[in-house]
């Protein structure tokens, strides 16, 4: 059993390096000049590498099921790295059908990211509490996440479009908003960075605080910028906090989860200057060059074409499927738990986008951004909603 | 506001209508140069007519699908205001609500409690909101559904030149043979296309369903937004709660005292007792109390027969029985009961001994036990000893004034009051005990009373249900998820084949997928003398 | 002539039966939304109200002496105020002097004074009538059926039936000795 753990993680790390190489590989076929149609070796080469890395990720699935007893989509690791492998899969899907490399350019990283992030949580086997022993629970999970892996991929293609569109040879609102979600994405490297160097020099020290007035304690992996309010530092020769978190923050351990958006938010920072630095440009103006063969009426399509096929596997998984199992866990199908609102947001959202485009005939750049600011809702569901808003959802 | 004469073939169009619905002759004349507007087939929608009463009015209004989406963004907006703090099912039972988010969040707590925030989605104006995009949905989809409708059954295989000239996929070939269009339509046919003909003139089609799609997804979440409307409807939905003690039978609410649920065992078990839990070893360790595995109430349901008052006794008749797992309900009678929540360990009875206060050993001079859910006030031994029990608190707490009281009725925190008559004696000895505190009446008790042993049981808490809406509620939810994969799935392809003057002219429409259509197409062409159709989008863009 | 008139007849008839559907849909459409709306206001008040026949029961009565029942059937034609309390309950404990002082005179004029407790055991309410000294009839709904019946959920709850057995008020919360009196005097027998 123990080595079936070990095989799966192995299988991950595996999976984690496939998908870097197909990521160079993709990029080479953008140096290639030839006809966008032409299927190349290159081109073949690239895909069929994602294509090996996904199984080895499956491998990692499949192992890490057999190991806990139950499909590994149920805590906080397992679930995003789980979104990540889905993200593959919908590009492999739309790689299919419209063969566009550069797609694949920019959803590995992404998916790279993704796991990255995961790998930050904890990784143990953890056990399920009862009313988590639903096969209704597998399935609502993995549909929603191909759902919005799906949607994710209507984000890549947007952003692009976004990228080789806007203009940049000025300052406008739309570079800067573009700035801005290039920033965020140094800020996920930066947390997987800050993490990660802290985690091998085996920093911790913990904190003794109150939750719903009951005391209990809270070890901390990054130095404590924010600490609990109120708090009581534990560990001896260790740095106490220097600012309390606000106490509106609800989430299980709210205070360590915020120290650490914290640090990634400043290391973000750190990343992000200095790339300006060397660029002596925005970041999408440095993009923009390689992208000119790009061509924007497909991109548009791909971005309207993921949102046609991921809006209703996203119903059928953050909706139907999430009623049906809410129905036999708590006996209601809708709770207006703070996770259900935000997947009702989502889909308002894209129920919204779908409509504007279809019959009010937003097409292109609209479009583009429509697809930008649906992945950061899902995003915030993912990530914001468990730091700050309590609930039913055991991650969480 | 008339109608709109066609001035290729006469035919009177109604007002709104941008392509003749007889011959396909593009109606709007100031937009020559630009492709057609392919939506709803150039047919009028019903709203753009006439706006005179006030009916008409209210009806256009909701017509609109710029209004729709108003309303879906206004309830997306209102939905996110509602998770910036809990709602009120979220926050502790035991507390006022108003004080709850003036304490834990100060100011702006305050302005959420009083704005109705703290219960947003059951609140009038949230209500109304979703009512009014269900209204709208309605309107919308009668009035754009039955145009198209009528526009896709009765259409005319042979369309205007000028109609086939504006749209997007487009290219006239000078020089053909029959035998080259022949060729084109069967590899048309394998395609799987429906071929319309008229005069020569070629109309090929498929996937003509999908364009139900959105009619059919709307009026699934019309039947969605009735199955929660028929919730209010009396007997069609009971939602509620009980707590069952081991041992006990109860009677189960909502059912009109029809019910009764007999609780044999709860059964508990956490993880890390197993062999096979030691793979959780390791974040077993780090957690500071047990994760539950596994809870379960061994239960027997019995309905009552007697035809008598309310309070006389109920003659029970067994109807159901068996476990009570948490995701596995036990159904009776239309009704379901699910396992909810438990308290472990509350008091059942409680043994005490009296000994001499001086006796270092404590010998025990008499044994008696109190049955905390129905104690005897009196307790008399043979040796003469008379034990009265004054008081007993459950729950006990000392209120502010310092009193001892009971703040429940159940025995989590028991307390009592014990009156010691030795043999011959009128005046007792009081002794006050509870967990953790046995103080003396006077101080000068000969005798004292010690908790000896102690028997708990399990509490199950059930969540009687009864929801006879569910199944409008999933056949909405159904015929919704049909309509979307129906429309989103397949698109609507069509194909035009105008011959004219000896040249051939062809274009070609797809409500969506338009680079799914350009490769079929290119398929269809092999084999053929035909070029690939033009996009005019690009060309026009190009130059 | 003859065919614009036609015409016009024809119009005027389609426009005639717009106008029938479209108000018969928005009919239909904003009734259910005024339906919807009035329920979800009425939502919180399933339970028995003004106005309502009080459901029989039958209880035992506590400190009637010897243990005997008490069926709210047989007081037809008395004036019945319905208490539900309970011991652990801070409110009850302080209306209850009030309804012990107004008792006797209210017996007089023909009506009853029901306290029926919802408490689990016998004995602290024993002990609580002891101390309070109450006359008035205490039932001991054990089973929580006669609670369950009349949908009670905050205590103290009061109803207070007339002679026929309808129940005139019904008071969520602590009464005063003062809107006590003025509710009894409503259900004095005419």
């Amino acid at each position: 059993m123990e080595d079936l753990i070990v095989w799966s993680s192995r299988l991950l790390y595996t999976a984690f390096i496939i998908y870097l190489i197909a990521t160079v590989l993709f990029a080479a076929t953008i140096k290639d000049k030839r006809h966008e149609k032409t299927f190349s070796k290159i081109h073949i080469l690239a895909i069929s590498t994602t294509i090996l890395g996904f199984f080895a990720q499956l491998g990692y699935f499949i192992t890490r099921w057999i190991a806990s007893g139950h499909a590994p989509v149920s805590n906080m690791f397992e679930f995003v790295t789980f979104f990540g492998m889905m993200l593959v899969l919908a590009f492999i899907i739309l790689y299919f059908i419209y063969r566009i490399e550069l797609l694949g350019l920019f959803a590995l990283p992404i998916a790279l990211l993704i796991i990255g992030y995961a790998s930050m949580y904890p990784r143990d086997i953890s056990p399920l509490v009862p009313s988590l022993k639903s096969h209704w629970l597998y399935i609502h999970v993995t549909t929603v996440a191909l759902g919005e892996a799906i949607l994710a991929v209507s984000f890549v293609a947007g952003i692009i479009y976004l990228i080789r569109q806007i203009d940049q040879s000025r300052t406008s609102l739309k570079t800067i908003c573009l700035e801005i979600i290039m920033y965020s994405i140094f800020a996920t490297i930066g947390f997987v960075i800050v993490t990660t160097a802290f985690s091998i020099s085996d920093y911790s020290s913990t904190f003794e605080y109150n939750v719903e007035g009951q005391p209990s304690e809270l070890e901390y992996h990054l130095p404590p910028i924010f600490g609990p309010s109120e708090g009581q530092l534990l560990t001896e020769n260790r740095m106490d906090a220097l600012l309390p978190t606000p106490e509106w923050m609800l989430g299980a351990e709210a205070p360590r989860k915020f120290n650490t958006l914290v640090w990634s938010l400043l290391a973000g920072i750190v990343l992000y200057i200095g790339m300006r630095l060397i660029l002596r440009k925005r970041i999408a103006a440095a993009i923009q060059p390689f992208l000119r063969k790009a061509n924007p009426e497909l991109l548009d399509e791909v971005c309207y074409r993921a949102v046609a096929i991921g809006f209703p596997v996203f119903t059928l998984g953050g909706l139907i499927f999430a009623a049906i199992w809410a129905q036999e866990a708590w006996n209601r199908y809708w709770g207006w738990d703070p996770k259900e609102v935000w997947a009702l947001i989502t889909w308002f959202f894209y129920a919204i986008f779908l409509h504007l485009r279809l019959t009010v005939g937003w097409h292109g750049e609209r479009s583009a951004w429509f697809a930008v600011v649906g992945f950061a809702i899902i995003m915030f569901n993912l990530i914001v909603v468990n730091l700050v808003l309590a609930g039913l959802h055991s991650y969480a | 506001m008339n109608e709109i004469k066609c001035e290729s073939c006469g035919f009177l169009n109604s007002a709104g209508t941008s392509i003749c619905n007889k011959c396909g002759m593009p109606l709007d004349k100031e937009n020559d140069s630009k492709l057609l507007n392919m939506r709803y087939d150039g047919r009028a929608i019903r709203s753009k007519t006439k706006n005179t009463s006030i009916v008409d009015k209210i009806w256009n209004f909701f017509s609109s699908i710029k209004i729709g989406v108003t309303l879906i963004a206004i309830a997306l907006i209102a939905s996110a205001v509602g998770t910036i703090l809990p709602q009120s099912m979220y926050i502790p039972t035991n507390v006022v609500a108003e004080e709850h988010y003036r304490d834990r969040y100060g100011l702006a707590g305050q302005i959420y409690y009083q704005l109705g925030f703290h219960e947003l989605y059951s609140s009038w104006w949230y209500l109304i909101l979703i009512a009014l995009i269900g209204i709208s949905i309605f309107i919308v989809s009668l009035d754009r559904g039955i145009p198209l409708y009528k526009a896709l059954k009765n259409q005319n295989p042979k369309r205007h030149i000028h109609f086939l000239k504006r749209q997007k996929l487009f290219n006239q070939y000078d020089q053909y043979s029959q035998e080259d269009l022949d060729k084109l339509v069967t590899n048309i046919k394998k395609r799987r296309y429906k071929i319309f003909e008229k005069d020569g003139h070629i109309l090929a089609e498929k996937g003509r369903f999908s364009r139900w799609g959105p009619y059919v997804n709307h009026a699934g979440l019309i039947i969605f937004l009735i199955g929660t409307l028929l919730r209010f409807v009396p007997f069609m939905y009971v939602d509620e709660f009980v707590w069952v003690r081991e041992g006990e039978t109860a009677i189960i609410p909502g059912t009109s005292q029809q019910y009764y649920v007999e609780n044999q065992e709860f059964i508990f078990e956490t993880y890390g007792n197993d062999e096979e839990d030691a793979k959780f070893s390791e974040i077993l360790s780090q957690q500071n109390s047990a994760i539950p595995k596994h809870f379960e109430t061994k239960a027997v349901i019995y309905e009552d027969v007697s035809e008598g008052v309310i309070g006389s006794e109920p003659e029970l008749e067994e109807v159901a029985s068996g476990e009570i797992i948490v995701n596995k309900p036990i159904q009776f009678g239309g009704f379901a009961l699910y396992q909810d929540s438990y308290q472990l360990n509350e008091f059942q009875s409680m043994s005490f001994k009296l000994h001499e206060t001086t006796d270092e050993n404590e010998a025990s001079i008499v044994e008696f036990t109190v049955d905390l859910t129905n104690p005897d006030s009196v307790y008399t031994f043979e040796n003469g000893f008379r034990i009265e029990l004054d008081q007993y608190y459950p729950d006990y707490i000392l209120d502010d004034d310092g009193t001892p009281r009971s703040q429940t009725n159940y025995p989590r925190n028991p307390a009592f009051v014990f009156f010691v008559y030795p043999p011959g004696e009128s005046d007792p000895e009081a002794s006050f005990l509870a967990i953790g505190q046995n103080i003396d009446g006077t101080g000068e008790n000969t005798y004292k009373l010690g908790l000896t042993n102690f028997d708990v049981r399990d509490v199950s808490g059930l969540n009687v249900t009864k929801d006879l809406t569910l199944p409008v509620i999933g056949l909405g939810a159904f015929i919704f998820m049909i309509g979307v994969i129906q429309g989103m799935y397949w698109q609507h392809r069509r194909i035009w084949i105008h011959p004219a003057q000896g040249k051939l002219f062809i274009a070609s429409h797809t409500n969506k997928n338009w680079y799914g259509m350009t490769n079929e197409f290119e398929k269809i062409i092999t084999n053929t003398k035909f070029s690939m159709l033009q996009d005019q989008e690009k060309v026009t863009k190009d130059n | 002539m003859d065919k614009i008139e036609q015409a016009n007849k024809t119009k005027k008839n389609k426009k005639r039966n717009r106008l029938i559907y479209r108000t018969s849909i928005l009919t239909v459409l904003f009734g259910a939304l005024l339906f919807a709306l009035i329920s979800n206001l009425m939502a919180d008040d399933e339970t028995l109200d003004v106005g309502d026949k009080a459901p029989d029961f039958q209880l035992t009565h506590l400190n009637g002496g010897q243990s005997e029942t008490i069926r709210l059937g047989d007081l037809k034609g008395k004036g019945v105020m319905l208490n539900f309390w309970a011991t652990y309950c801070e409110p009850c404990e302080r209306e209850m002097p009030y309804m012990e002082t107004l008792y006797p005179e209210y017996k007089q004029k023909g009506v009853e004074i029901i306290a029926v407790s919802v408490d689990a055991t016998e004995l602290v309410i024993d002990k609580f009538v002891e101390q309070y000294g109450l006359s008035f009839p205490v039932l001991h709904d054990n089973n929580s059926l006669v609670m369950d019946a009349y949908g009670i959920r905050p205590l103290p709850t009061t109803f207070f039936i007339d002679e026929n057995g309808v129940i005139v008020e019904r008071v969520m919360g602590e009464l005063t000795l003062e809107n006590l009196e003025g509710y009894l005097q409503k259900i004095e027998p005419s």
